[in-house]
């Protein structure tokens, strides 16, 4: 495959982000292909618009999902990216690799397909981007028997699960986010790769209300650490940062001179339940009104800590704007202790799932998230399929009309009344 | 024995699900699980752990494209295997993660990455634009209405300076999608750049029997503008095919993933619509959406500098007047969004006034605002 004359793409190599241009052509030297993609790209660029075409349905005997169809519409021109199927695998809980591991994958890649992956794909997995169809079994067998690795999902399957680093490296971790994560991808093998869904399903998991892996706006069922005890104080560690011992937000404001750390502008006037105050140089909290926001904490690591009992809120039926408008997930489970049992299953949490599941395979319709699901027959109908009592902290606020739709068994008497008795009262 | 193309099935593994996490985790990590103390930024792109038993962990952030080539991977693992006992991490925005267990081993791993050309770049911790996360764009999916890396590579040049240090009130999330799908939830990004179609989609009647399920390509449109249609294709033949009503249309793209005869993309219809403020940590504030600025960009490759300017206006317009944690969507709506307008400079057009389903929602409904510019 020959090199082609990429003007346009020559001025992404400039400036100091680093230039996937210059990666392509430097893998180019190994896998020609890249050639054509990048050849490709150019012309892309030079029309302003994409070529490559809707896909076609390809992928692993077995498996609904897991592999992306993409074939090129100017074949001719680029035969090496003709067929460009990406392949979606399963990343470990929170991506860390050891280099071994790495560069199994970059051989296996190197033989199969492309050279070029996105590390990662919006959902998680680590997507191997460009190969042919007679590749994909061949890729598979290795993958499994070689690498002890498998496929993502796509289409409308549960989605490749994804998590935070949670405990491996953040001192937030209100659960064991990787545990959850790994233990339910392994529980839901089946769910993963053969779609049985009306749509899209996807898990995430944050270990503390920063939701560092945004579940709360791309998940359909978002687990989110929380605690319900006190926040710990250490204050000594107050005194540390009024004093100036310790630099606030650990450091993440360090390049601008936002003047002397004060501790009532920076942390009491923004917390947003006004709920702590200071005695002398006492922080006090009124833990019954925090709303576990984290600003404090995220403000003073060195001297704030979640409390110690601690668990998870769940939240249900994210979803980007297409079609009704983006949704974040609703607030279903308030607290939700994450523990495993001796058979080393999540049982509490598989039950939540479940129970949406089968109510949603049940009154799903087809390409609808369960998040428009809930929209179209309400919170309420969703919280009695949960079977979770109604709370005020599901609602921001109490509905402002009056509409409410009694189910009759609720109303005293019924329904059926005698119209003739009613008229020997009330004359027409 | 590997693979037997004549005997597919057999000694077939499936559903072994991902390796297990544990084995991939540094010493240093494994010891200290659970059990972090807290953590600081000790410069901008490295940041220390602390553990309960006094253990250190230095972690070296670096921005990488999400595109990124098996050569490059490898010298990622080379540079692991030199510092860090062969281990490394991505994070969820894309950036490579290099962990060593002393602070005496933070330098020369920084050397050794400075000696590396532009490849990685430490940085996107703390007050900072992390990297941009994204979507495919032209490299590889059917329906975009921009490119992604190309894009985002323009952007993360001109911002470059803001990756790699605090300056900033608060972290700014910047992402991009290519189309109304967003495969990369853009709609809670401080600042997003969004792929929008403008010109319905195209019906070839050639192609459409056979490629398509009528009832699906119908059912698809949100807004109800595809109907079934009799019409002659080239061959004079009456075909079963559908008509769009271009005035309830979108540009949503919909009907396309559902019927491969109904292109929209479009070279002068097709560019970004730059939406902002959006969030999802609960910090202070809870999470909110992305709102729409500028409802279109025209697409320029190769470096779209229209959409380069615009968000490096708005991210430093924001930087001089935010105070300190506020993220983007804070410091609007508590300047008030005709104050965002008028600071900015971005012109106000009806194209930001909703009118889609629950548009009420973002109407003004109190005789409360701020008399700007734009009052005459
Ligand atoms: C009328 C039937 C069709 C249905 C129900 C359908 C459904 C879908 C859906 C739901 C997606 C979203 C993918 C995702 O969830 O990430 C998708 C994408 C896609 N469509 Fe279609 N589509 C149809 C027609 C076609 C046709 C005719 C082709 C090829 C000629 C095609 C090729 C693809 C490919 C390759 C993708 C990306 C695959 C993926 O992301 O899982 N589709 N389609
Ligand atoms: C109705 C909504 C959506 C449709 C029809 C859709 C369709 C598609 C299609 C066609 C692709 C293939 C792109 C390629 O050529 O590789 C794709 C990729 C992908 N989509 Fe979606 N998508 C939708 C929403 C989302 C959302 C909301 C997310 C995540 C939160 C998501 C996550 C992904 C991921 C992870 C990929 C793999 C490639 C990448 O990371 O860019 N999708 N989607
Ligand atoms: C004040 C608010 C926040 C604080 C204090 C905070 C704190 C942190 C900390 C300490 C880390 C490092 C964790 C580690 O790797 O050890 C982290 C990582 C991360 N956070 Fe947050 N976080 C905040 C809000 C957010 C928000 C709103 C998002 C997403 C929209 C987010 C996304 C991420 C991501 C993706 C990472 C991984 C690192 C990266 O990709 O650059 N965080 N955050
Ligand atoms: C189904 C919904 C409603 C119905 C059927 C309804 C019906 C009525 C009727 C029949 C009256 C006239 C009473 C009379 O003077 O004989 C009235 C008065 C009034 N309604 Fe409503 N109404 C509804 C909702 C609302 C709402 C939502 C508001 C305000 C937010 C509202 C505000 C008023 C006010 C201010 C009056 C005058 C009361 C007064 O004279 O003090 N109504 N409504
Ligand atoms: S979500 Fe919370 S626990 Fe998880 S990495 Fe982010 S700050 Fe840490
Ligand atoms: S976590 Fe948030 S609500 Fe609770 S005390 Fe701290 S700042 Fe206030
Ligand atoms: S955002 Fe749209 S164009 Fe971009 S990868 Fe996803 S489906 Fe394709
Ligand atoms: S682009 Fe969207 S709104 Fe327009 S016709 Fe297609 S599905 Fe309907």
């Amino acid at each position: 495959m020959p090199k082609h004359d990429t003007p346009l793409l020559d001025e992404l190599e400039k400036g100091p982000w680093p230039s996937f241009v210059t990666d392509l052509k430097r893998q180019a030297e190994k896998k020609p292909e890249c050639f054509d993609i990048l050849g490709q790209l150019e012309l892309s660029f030079r029309d302003k618009i994409t070529h490559w075409k809707h896909g076609g349905i390809v992928g692993v005997f077995g498996y609904g999902g897991g592999i992306v169809g993409r074939y090129s519409d100017v074949p001719d021109r680029f035969p090496g990216v003709a067929h460009f199927h990406t392949v979606r695998l399963n990343q470990p809980s929170s991506k860390f690799y050891s280099s071994a591991k790495l560069r199994d994958i970059c051989n296996l890649w190197e033989k199969y397909g492309s050279g070029m992956t996105n590390m990662h794909g919006s959902t998680g997995d680590l997507v191997l981007l460009g190969t042919t169809t007679p590749n994909l079994e061949p890729l598979f067998y290795e993958l499994t028997h070689d690498l002890n690795q498998d496929l993502g999902g796509s289409g409308s399957n549960l989605r490749t699960p994804e998590c935070c680093l949670g405990r491996a490296r953040c001192e937030w971790g209100c659960y064991d986010t990787q545990d959850l994560c790994h233990t339910l991808t392994m529980h839901y093998q089946d769910e993963i790769h053969r779609p049985a869904f009306p749509y899209k399903f996807k898990f995430k998991f944050s270990g503390c209300p920063n939701d560092c892996v945004a579940a709360i706006a791309r998940s359909d069922f978002a687990v989110i650490g929380t605690w319900r005890d006190d926040i710990r104080i250490d204050q000594a560690a107050v005194k540390g940062y009024i004093k100036g011992d310790f630099i606030p937000n650990a450091g993440a404001h360090s390049g601008k001179d936002w003047g002397k750390f004060d501790i009532k502008k920076e942390v009491l006037d923004l917390c947003p339940t006004e709920c702590m105050w200071m005695e002398g140089d006492t922080l006090k909290i009124d833990n019954s009104e925090c709303t576990r926001c984290m600003h404090c904490i995220n403000v003073m690591p060195r001297a704030l800590r979640p409390g110690l009992k601690q668990g998870a809120t769940i939240c249900v039926g994210a979803k980007a704007p297409i079609l009704d408008g983006a949704q974040f997930a609703t607030m279903t489970i308030p607290f939700l202790e994450v523990k495993k049992n001796e058979d080393g299953e999540y049982a509490e949490v598989v039950e939540v799932i479940e129970k949406i599941w089968d109510w949603w395979m049940e009154v799903g319709k087809n390409r609808e998230r369960v998040g428009e699901t809930i929209m179209r027959v309400g919170l309420p109908t969703f919280l009695k399929v949960m079977e979770v009592t109604p709370l005020p902290q599901h609602i921001k606020e109490p509905r402002s009309n009056p509409y409410v739709f009694w189910q009759e068994d609720e109303v005293e008497g019924g329904f059926e009344r005698d119209i003739k008795e009613f008229r020997k009262r009330n004359a027409q | 024995m590997g693979y037997d193309p004549e005997n597919p099935m057999a000694d077939r593994i499936t559903d072994i699900g991902p390796p297990h996490y544990e084995q991939f985790f540094p010493p240093v990590v494994k010891k200290n699980y659970g059990k972090w103390l807290y953590h600081e930024l000790i410069q901008p792109g490295v940041l220390m752990h602390k553990g309960e038993s006094g253990d250190e962990c230095y972690t070296v952030r670096v921005g990488a494209a999400r595109l990124i080539s098996i050569e490059l991977i490898r010298e990622i693992c080379d540079v692991a295997d030199k510092h860090c006992d062969g281990y490394v991490r991505w994070t969820t925005r894309n950036n490579v993660e290099f962990m060593v267990d002393s602070k005496a081993k933070v330098q020369p791993l920084l050397d050794d990455l400075k000696g590396r050309g532009n490849r990685f770049p430490v940085g996107g911790t703390g007050a900072s634009v992390s990297n941009c996360v994204h979507t495919q764009g032209w490299i590889h999916c059917h329906t975009p209405a921009t490119d992604a890396s190309g894009v985002v590579k323009a952007v993360m040049d001109e911002l470059f300076d803001y990756f790699v240090s605090h300056k900033l009130p608060a972290q700014v999330r910047v992402a991009l999608a290519c189309c109304l799908n967003m495969c990369g939830a853009v709609h809670a990004s401080d600042i997003a750049i969004l792929g929008v179609h403008r010109k319905p989609p195209m019906i070839d009647h050639d192609a459409i029997t056979g490629l398509c399920e009528l009832p699906l390509a119908i059912s698809a449109c949100p807004l109800g503008a595809v109907k079934p249609a009799t019409v002659k294709n080239s061959a004079g033949e009456d075909i079963k095919s559908v008509k769009v009503n271009a005035d309830r249309c979108m540009f949503c793209g919909n009907c396309y993933t559902m019927c491969p005869a109904m292109p929209l993309a479009d070279p002068d219809g097709d560019g970004i619509a730059i939406l902002v403020g959006g969030k999802v940590s609960n910090s202070r504030k809870a999470p909110m959406f992305s709102k729409l600025v500028i409802p279109f960009l025209p697409n320029t490759p190769p470096r779209w500098p229209e959409t380069v300017a615009a968000v490096k206006n708005i991210l430093e317009t924001y930087a001089k007047d935010a105070r300190k944690y506020e993220r983007v969507g804070e410091w609007a709506a508590r300047i008030g969004w005709e104050k965002f307008f008028e600071k900015t400079g971005i012109p106000f057009t009806i194209k930001s006034v909703d009118d889609y389903r629950l548009a009420y929602d973002t109407w003004r409904t109190t005789t409360q605002f701020k008399f700007t510019s734009h009052i005459k």
